[in-house]
């Protein structure tokens, strides 16, 4: 706001101008204000997850599944467990599609074609993710007669390829060119040169933006509401339902169970936890020196 | 008449300087890349086919009727989808009028006005909020914001706003706490991130020649953000904002859990409502065997990526005019 | 063009292989001090022609400098050696091109297997950001199947030694690539190179993002090569094309004015335009 005053200085004291400066200087306070209000409702939220989550983060809650309704104790242990098989399938069945077909933009399509699979891929990551679990109901529960860790991973997967083919196409455009030729120079083939001297120029990029996917899609509930469904008890397998930490948040946040909602608090601290990890991680890898 | 080679020195060259290591590598890896790239537009394809033939048996039942009708009675196989359309557009109307101005008052605070060592920090709590999931506002909105609103905020307004004619329809009638409103402040709260995001990204990409030239006319700094950058962005932010509706339309878990679900239009923003992404999210599960149950939601889903995909490619086309001026990265 | 006759350089390519169809059973002696012949070449980018009728003879084991104002086509001429122009889409040739009397663009002839043929050097020194400088040297033979530890490990000396490396990395191989100075890394991608053991080393500007004393060495370093190497070198420096270069080349609007010993085209150009550039009046 200095330049406000300086500004002010410089003009003459006119009844005009002094509107303006105070109309400037008004909405420069309106501009800091606006700023607040968008952080409040964060400082807010983590608040409350830390006054009323923390004090069911227990030992029971990482070891125990769930107590029968509205009986006291338990714990998330197979919802945790639940959410990391889902994630990790996921991403093995989402992360390698989106990278592969980001290399085949950046290193051997035309800009047209390019440019509208680079279209579609912005069309798939605006569509609701509650659309995704629609869709894989349609196309995998169905068929295979039942909810299903199998089913929960591939809407997961789904959401995930654009989000990873957008990230990884960028980065791979950043390799610059002469890093191709100097490989093409040496006689080496051109599939290797993607592999071996392209991607791993761009690995700490493309890492990255698999990691802000993982991130992404690991508080998603919608996608999962009738895919991999939820599941009281523990099942790893992949062709029953299975419990995932935000489901569960939002089954016991929706009951009318006092303890489920503690529980529900603490689920939800442990999910900003390991999203804000996540997304530390990634400022450390970008952080750290590029290429 | 091929010439006798020269020789060099170094004739023990491990490398199969005559062969070739693979000739089906490149072309296997190039075929690999490109089916994961047909991936994407596999799945567009896959998903408009799916929603469109599961509602065949309610579009075949009552075509456009769907649209046009309040009714929504399972039992009684009534299938209005009006009340979520209703509830969805508000909803969404809502967070827009309050979520835009708050964006781009931030997006104007963050690229022209706060100190420099404040932008970092700043954008990096904004970038926190973005990564909060919906199913905790969810939770958050159910046990904290709305006992609040409904005690605090909306007696307030109901008293202030409601005697006024015209608007006052909107903020009278009985307060519930869950409602339109209660989701559409949720909403707001999670659409700003990414409307101050790209708009940050538009207001940087005017030209600092616009600002000076300004100056240069003894503007005010307030003047200079008007004049020189908001007028300059304007379709730029539009863009921003409509993205932020596309976001708004679909949003799930936690107008679900707010919004009260009941598949009513009611002019009162206190009243509970529904949307069409938590009526799929609510009911899916249940519809279980009956046909034209399941047929009606996926309907309801066929609607909303309709309304979803086409506000998004609209505001993709203003964003991308907007920031891409000339150069192609391609050069 | 034409040196006079008796001069210390017989025809080998003054008088260049154009018209190419020698006839059958003529004695291809001169010929054969030729590493690489261009016989009647024209490229263009789209619909721009960058090289006009292009003739000459690059004579094995010795260093041929190509000189010329900026434009003029020589990093194009050199790029049509090892078939490196092709990456550029849109590009289309026509003429020659013989490496020790083999068609370079004769029909299965892989591009991939030339390379490792004619080896290149660029402007702007580029070592693989993530590999160390052993990876860096190694990366050509590794991607290409050697997998023997004491063939790698003696390549890997030999190569930094003769790039007048060794010395001074020996210490710690494993540093990253681009840890190294800048003429450093522009010698380590000349390592890399050679560890191909190629016939041919093209050079486009080796030198010219270097320091002086970096440079000295670069220069020093051909002069070496030359020995087991044949080496062509563009330059727009004409004090680096008359210090390391036994032949020059002189091009101008894509066409090739003039060529002979760099001795000659220094001290007695045939024509206008080559002594206009040399003695600096254009260009
Ligand atoms: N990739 C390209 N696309 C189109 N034109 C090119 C390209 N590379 C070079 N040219 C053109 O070809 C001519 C010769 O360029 P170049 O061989 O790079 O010259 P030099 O190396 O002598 O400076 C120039 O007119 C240049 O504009
Ligand atoms: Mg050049």
């Amino acid at each position: 706001m200095t330049t406000v005053e300086a500004s002010g200085r410089r003009l003459e004291d006119q009844h005009q101008h002094r509107w303006r400066r105070f109309k400037s200087g008004a909405m420069s306070a309106l501009a800091v204000l606006s700023a607040a209000a968008v952080i409040l409702p964060l400082g807010f939220v983590l608040f409350h997850l830390l006054l009323q989550g923390a004090s069911s983060v227990n030992v029971d809650f990482f070891t125990r599944t769930p107590a029968a309704p509205g009986s006291p104790g338990g714990g998330m242990a197979n919802a945790i467990a639940g959410s990391a098989e889902l994630l990790a399938l996921a991403t093995a069945l989402g992360a390698p599609i989106g990278v592969l077909g980001a290399i085949y933009l950046s290193e051997y399509s035309s800009p047209a074609v390019a440019a509208s699979i680079r279209f579609v891929a912005d069309v798939l990551n605006g569509v609701p993710s509650i659309i995704w679990g629609v869709l894989v109901f349609g196309v995998v529960v169905v068929p295979m007669h039942g909810f299903s860790t199998l089913a929960g991973a591939v809407a997961l997967a789904i959401m995930m390829i654009p989000l990873v083919l957008r990230t990884t196409e960028e980065v791979l455009l950043l390799v610059p060119g002469g890093y191709r030729e100097a490989a093409l120079a040496l006689g080496i083939a051109r599939w290797k040169i993607v592999v071996h001297i392209v991607v791993r120029t761009a690995s700490r990029g493309i890492v990255t933006g698999v990691l802000l996917a993982v991130a992404r899609i690991s508080g998603e509930t919608a996608p999962l509401l009738f895919t991999a469904f939820g599941n009281l008890n523990w099942n790893l397998g992949l062709t029953q339902p299975i419990a995932a930490l935000p489901l569960q948040i939002y089954t016991y946040a929706v009951s009318p169970y006092e303890d489920w909602h503690r529980q529900a608090w603490a689920g939800a601290l442990v999910l900003i936890s390991l999203i804000f990890l996540l997304n530390l991680s990634v400022r450390f890898l970008t952080r750290a020196k590029r290429l | 008449m091929p010439l006798p080679a020269e020789k060099t020195e170094l004739e023990d060259s491990p490398i199969p300087v005559g062969k070739a290591a693979s000739p089906w590598g490149n072309a296997t890896f190039r075929s690999v890349a490109l089916a994961a790239a047909l991936v994407a537009v596999a799945i567009l394809l896959l998903l408009v086919w799916q929603l469109v033939s599961d509602s065949l048996p309610t579009l075949r039942a009552f075509g456009l009727k769907l649209l046009a009708s309040e009714d929504w009675n399972a039992g009684a196989e009534e299938y209005g989808a009006l009340p979520f359309i209703y509830g969805t557009v508000v909803t969404s109307a809502i967070a827009l009028v309050l979520a835009v101005p708050l964006s781009i008052f931030t997006a104007v605070y963050l690229t022209d006005l706060a100190p420099v060592w404040i932008r970092q920090p700043l954008v990096s709590l904004i970038e926190m909020l973005a990564a909060v999931p919906s199913v905790i506002w969810g939770l958050w909105g159910i046990f904290v914001l709305v006992p609040w609103l409904r005690t605090a905020v909306f007696p307030a307004l109901r008293a202030v706003l409601g005697p006024i004619p015209g608007v006052g329809s909107l903020f009278s009638g009985p307060i519930f706490g869950l409602g339109y409103l209660s989701a559409g402040i949720i909403v707001a709260v999670m659409i700003v991130p990414i409307v101050t995001a790209v708009s940050r990204e538009i207001l940087r990409s005017v030209p600092n020649l616009q600002r000076e030239a300004a100056y240069a006319l003894g503007a005010t700094r307030w003047e200079v953000t008007r004049i020189a950058v908001l007028s300059y962005a304007r379709r730029g932010l539009l863009g921003a904002a409509v993205l932020g509706l596309g976001r708004a339309l679909g949003e799930t878990m936690a107008v679900t859990m707010v919004i009260g679900n009941s598949p009513q239009i009611s002019a009162s923003l206190f009243a509970p409502g529904y949307t069409l992404a938590s009526v799929i999210a609510n009911e899916f599960g249940e519809a279980g065997a009956d046909r034209m149950y399941t047929s009606a939601l996926f309907e309801l889903g066929l609607i909303l990526l309709v309304i979803t995909v086409v506000v998004n490619v609209g505001a993709l086309l203003l964003v991308r005019a907007a920031t891409t001026k000339g150069g192609s990265r391609f050069a | 063009m034409n040196p006079p006759l008796g001069s210390p350089e017989p025809r080998t390519y003054s008088e260049p292989m154009r018209p190419p169809q020698p006839a059958v059973g003529q004695s291809p002696q001169p010929v054969r001090q030729i590493a690489i012949s261009v016989e009647g070449l024209n490229l263009w980018y789209g619909k721009n022609q960058a090289l006009f009728d292009v003739s000459l003879g690059f004579p094995a084991r010795s260093v041929t400098a190509i000189i010329g104002p900026s434009g003029c086509g020589k990093s194009t001429l050199l790029r049509t050696l090892n078939r490196m122009h092709e990456v550029t889409p849109g590009t289309r040739m026509t003429g020659r091109v013989r490496l020790f009397g083999d068609d370079l663009y004769r029909s299965g002839m892989d591009p991939t297997i030339l390379r490792r043929r004619v080896g290149m050097i660029f402007q702007k020194s580029n070592p693989f950001p993530t590999l160390s400088v052993r990876e860096n040297v190694l990366v050509g033979l590794r991607l290409n199947g050697v997998r023997d530890k004491e063939v790698l490990r003696e390549r890997l000396e030999e190569c930094l030694r003769m790039a007048a490396l060794w010395d001074e990395v020996k210490d710690n191989l494993n540093r990253p690539g681009i840890s190294l100075s800048g003429g450093q890394q522009q010698r380590l991608c000349i390592a890399r190179a050679i560890a191909m053991r190629p016939e041919v080393l093209l050079m486009d500007e080796p030198s010219s993002a270097l320091d002086p004393i970096a440079t000295a060495r670069i220069e020093e370093l051909v002069h070496e090569l030359k020995e087991t190497f044949t080496i062509v070198i563009v330059t727009h420096n004409m004090q680096q094309a008359a210090r390391v270069s036994d032949h020059t080349a002189f091009m101008y609007l894509g066409r090739l004015i003039e060529m002979g010993t760099t001795q000659k085209i220094f001290q007695r150009p045939e024509h206008r335009q080559t002594e206009e550039y040399i003695t600096g009046r254009f260009g």
